[in-house]
This record gives C-alpha cells, structure tokens and sequence, in this order.
C-alpha cells in the first residue's frame, strides 16, 4: 500500500506558504487546465466516481451534491461555489494547515468545482480570527489574478471566475450551510428552511455550492490522477487521503495526513504517540465536539465516514479530542454544552432551551448537585433535540457527546451524585 | 459621518455583491478596525451608508461576537475556551489572567490597555492553551508565558 499524501507533500518544512510559482513548478493549476478542457457533466462525473465525500463533517458524497445544480444555457446566473473555511468546530484545526500551507491548491479546488457546476462567482468564507490564513490567501488570490488564472477568460479559456475573500465575524452558526449563506448576504446566521435546497437557491436565490476546504483541496489531484489513483489512496470504501488529528493529553498532538480508513487506534498509538507518561486513556471525540465518545474498545474501529458511523459516533472532521483518566468526562461535556448552548442562534426552542438546561443540570453535577433524575432528564434532552425535532443540526449535533457521555461514563456520573462534588476537583 | 476613508473602503466591499446589504458586516469590521468599537452612532451612520434600517444593522451587529457594541482596550485578549483548552489548561490560565488583569470575563482593565474575551475553537488544538492577542496566536501557553507575553502589548 503506497501512503501518498497529495494534500500536503508540496508543503514546505517551514511552514511558510507555497507562492504561484512554487505551486506551479509542483504539478499545482494542471487539474483546472484539464477540467477546463473536459465540461462540467465529466468532471462531476469523474469526482463522483471517485467516492470523494465531503471533509467537513457530514460526508455528503460531493458530486452527488454537484448534480443537482441546474446547468446549461436555461440555468439561472449568477451561480455560486463558497468555500466553507469557517473552521468553528472545537477540536479542529486542519483547514488552517491547508490554506497556510497551500492557499493555491484551495484556489485550484475552487476553480474546479466552479467549472463543474458553471460558477461565475467564488467566495472563500473564512472566519475571521484566522488572520495568517487571510493574508496567504489574499496574496494567493493577486497573484492567480495576475497570471489571469481569475477574471474574465481564464486560463486563455472562454469562462470566467471571480474569486472573494470574506472575513467572518464570528458565530460557529456561519458554518452550517445556510447560516453562511446568510451571514455572506449580511443578515443574522440563522438556518434556512430546505427545500430550496442551495443548489436550486442559494446565495443571493441562485444555484450555490457550499464545500470544505478540505473537500476542495481534493479536486485538483482526481482530475489529474484519475478515479482510480484516488480510491487507492483509501483503505476503505470512501476514496483518498484524510487530515487525521489529535489533541488533548497525548504524547504528539498534531495533524497528519494518512489513508482514509486508518483505524483509530493507529491514530492514538503510532501518530499521536499513545497517551502522556502518567495519564490513562479513557475515550475520544473522533471528529469534533459533535460526535459521539468512543472508548477503548473502538480503537480498531477505521476512520471514515462508514465504519465510525456503524459503532454510534461520527467521523466528523477526523481531528479527535483525547479524554484521559485525569480530566472529568462530566466537567467536559460541560464544556461542549456550554459550547452549544452559547452558540445557539436561538432560532428553534429544543435548540436554545434544551442545550442551556443540559448545560445548567451538568453543571449542578459539578458542583455536587446533581441527581439520578437529573441523568433521565439530560437523557430526555437528547431525545428532545435529536434529528427531526429542530431547525438545523446544531442541536442534534451537540447532544451527540452528552448521550454517548451517559452511556459510557455513566459511572462518573453517579460519582458526582454520591460524593456531592466533582471527584476530579 | 463616515470618513471617506471608511466610505472609501465600504465601497470596494460592495463591488462584491449584488446589493449594499450584504456588504454590512464588512462595513461593521471596517468602521470597527478604526474607532475600535461600533457605537449606536457608528450603527446610524453605516445603516444611512447601506440604505437599511439601524434595527436591522443592529441585529446583525449584536449577532456577531467579533462585533464590539462596547467600548474595548487598546488590546483585545481573545482566550479560547473550547474543549481542547479546556482539557490542557484554560481554567489555570483564565484564573491567571484575571488575576494578573483584576478583571473578569468581557470586562477591560482600568488603564484601558486590554479587554479580555473568551472565544470558541481557535483552531490551534495540538498547540493547547492557545490565545490571541489582537491579530497574534500565542500556542502552547503556560499561565507564566501567557503572563509575560502580555508584556509584549503596551
């Protein structure tokens, strides 16, 4: 099995960002150049044969979500493509590495996707305390401008593209889809009923595709190395390379790119380097504040968007949150409500009053004032604010770590209630 | 009024949009940039600027935490609080830097030289406690180190 990592091998040791001509001289704006040759029906035919699911949590199979824009002639313009840059979830730092690193190869993605769906307008919608990531990605767009690789006519082509960066002011709403699109159109990122689904209206009611960074930074290397390079690249079903990361109490926390499917214990034990010299392991977010808790006996389990999902969690966006003997689970799941709850954009009541009510009943366990009721009542909340019963999934999501929090550390729990305090204290 | 500069720079944020709306938050970031904060006055003369309602301008405002509706120092502490932090030393620090700065949460100190804030998710998670002071990331951070780091800002 070859290891290749196309997202991230052109990088520089140093950590500063590949210029144009950098880019370039490693294989960098080839993908556009045949996708500009190819139309929009292959390259989306291409991508969704390649198993390329969407790297921003919920794996949505990317050119599946591409086939539903309308294209030709009779199709409505402006079209849009956003590059959904607003890194918020807790726990996750792998966009960073992609648009500090290799700002052109997000550009290239986007212009990829911008073709396979006509687009004529580009946003990277980036949040706005990544300062370094807009001044690379500032400079990055110049300079694509300046070789006419944006504007009118590009590549030499007959298509043109604009390409924007708006900075964010903040709210870890702005990354649901269409709370982006909203907060892009000025207003409060609050969610938008679907249907209309984006890609019929979106931006401004007109055809939009909101995609990862991550997603995108793909799309160059299948259109340039084909379907089946691409799904070699993966240990399993769902095809290429992932940014697999780790933080919390481990002895290497970092980032690595690595075959989708490596299992979770590869992750904690060679990549991550096992646990810190006197803290035990006692489970895992595998992808963000919004998935479930894994323990233990998961460790074989591989990571991607299949196999996670088949033992109650989520892949999410494949950078785990460590949880060790030495830190409260209670006082965590605190943390990711309080979280939740704050960001809440208050639109929908399971959503503002269920997830602070969750936040107050955990944090009266950390005090020392929590009940064995109060646990059916946090399991009622979860069932309150599961998939179905809110407005997006902001609510759903955040009740992913509290429901698996009282299944597995349920114990912990009932510690709190007995003791009357925070054990850990 | 808005300065020409303001107008100036509001202006090219337009060019990206299809309506002056959309381009509200820009303006917000842009009129806050200079006079630190958005007053109720900064709010009237932007929404005048766009053509919309002040209600409205103040609704997106209130929205976003990277907005200022009050006063701020001349250095904002953004600390982030999320889980990653939260595991490798947020309350050490937090408990540090309030001390240090005789203030609390969302609060400025009285010389007015910071404000301190918490902030969700900084993206930094393998380089935990991390936090940012006006547009600098300081990773990896102890309370001591945070401490004489704040020494840096004036």
């Amino acid at each position: 099995m070859t290891s290749e990592r196309p997202l991230t091998k052109d990088m520089k040791a140093d950590g500063e960002a590949l210029t144009l001509k950098e880019y370039e001289r490693a294989g960098g704006y080839q993908g556009i150049r045949k996708a500009l040759r190819m139309g929009p029906k292959d390259i989306t035919d291409q991508v969704t044969k390649s198993s390329l699911r969407g790297r921003g949590g919920a794996g949505f199979p990317t050119g599946s979500k591409w086939s539903f824009v309308p294209l030709g002639k009779d199709a409505p313009h402006p079209k849009y493509l956003i590059a959904n840059a607003d890194e918020m979830e807790p726990g996750t730092f792998k966009d960073r590495l992609l648009m500090e690193g290799n700002p052109h190869q997000l550009l290239e993605g986007m212009m990829v996707a911008s073709r396979a769906i006509e687009a004529d307008v580009a946003f990277v919608f980036l949040r706005g305390e990544y300062v370094l990531s807009a001044q690379r990605l500032q400079r990055a767009i110049a300079e694509a401008y300046a070789a006419g690789y944006l504007g009118e006519k590009i590549f030499g082509s007959e298509v043109g593209l604009e390409l924007h960066l708006h900075l964010s002011a903040g709210r870890y709403m702005c990354g649901e889809e269409t709370g982006l699109l909203n907060a892009l159109e000025g207003k409060r990122a609050n969610p938008r009923t679907k249907p209309p689904y984006p890609q019929i209206s979106g931006l401004f009611g007109k055809p939009t595709i909101v995609q990862n960074v991550e997603t995108l930074a793909n799309l160059p290397h299948i259109i340039n190395n084909g379907v089946e390079w691409f799904k070699k690249l993966s240990y399993s079903a769902d095809g290429g390379s992932k940014l697999y990361g780790a933080s919390g109490k481990v002895k290497r926390p970092g980032l690595w790119e690595l075959p989708m499917g490596t299992t979770i214990g590869e992750l904690l034990h060679e990549h991550a380097g096992g646990m810190r010299d006197g803290v035990e392991f006692r489970g895992l977010l595998p992808g963000g504040a919004s998935t479930d808790f894994l323990t233990e006996e998961h460790l074989d389990v591989k990571m991607d968007f299949t196999e996670v999902q088949k033992v109650g969690s989520r892949m999410g966006t494949g950078t785990m949150i460590i949880l060790d003997d030495q830190t409260c689970p209670v006082g965590m799941v605190w943390n990711l409500e309080d979280f939740f709850a704050q960001e809440s954009c208050g639109w929908c009541t399971p959503c503002w009053s269920g997830l602070r009510w969750a936040e107050r009943i955990l944090w009266a366990f950390e005090q020392g004032h929590g009940s064995e009721a109060d646990l059916e009542k946090l399991e009622w909340i979860c069932k309150f604010c599961a998939p179905g019963n809110t407005f997006c999934a902001l609510a759903p999501g955040a009740v992913e770590p509290l429901q698996s929090a009282l299944k597995y550390f349920r114990d912990d729990f009932l510690r709190h209630v007995r003791e009357k305090q925070c054990p850990w204290r | 009024m808005l300065s020409s500069e303001e107008r100036g720079e509001i202006e090219a944020e337009m060019l990206k949009y299809p309506n002056k709306q959309a381009a509200c938050i820009d303006a917000l970031k842009i009129v806050q940039r200079r006079r630190g904060w958005i007053s109720d006055e900064s709010i009237r003369e932007i929404a005048e600027f766009l053509g919309i309602s002040t209600d409205e301008l103040d609704g997106v405002a209130t929205f976003y935490n990277l907005i200022y509706r009050k006063p701020v120092g001349r250095h904002v502490i953004l600390l982030c609080n999320s889980v990653s932090c939260w595991i490798m030393g947020y309350n050490r620090l937090r408990k540090r830097l309030c001390e240090r700065l005789e203030i609390q949460l969302g609060e400025t100190t009285a010389d007015g030289r910071f404000t301190l804030l918490p902030i969700v998710c900084l993206g930094t998670c393998d380089h935990a406690p991390a936090l940012m002071v006006d547009d600098d990331l300081h990773r990896d951070l102890s309370p001591d180190s945070a401490e004489q780091i704040l020494e840096r800002y004036r």
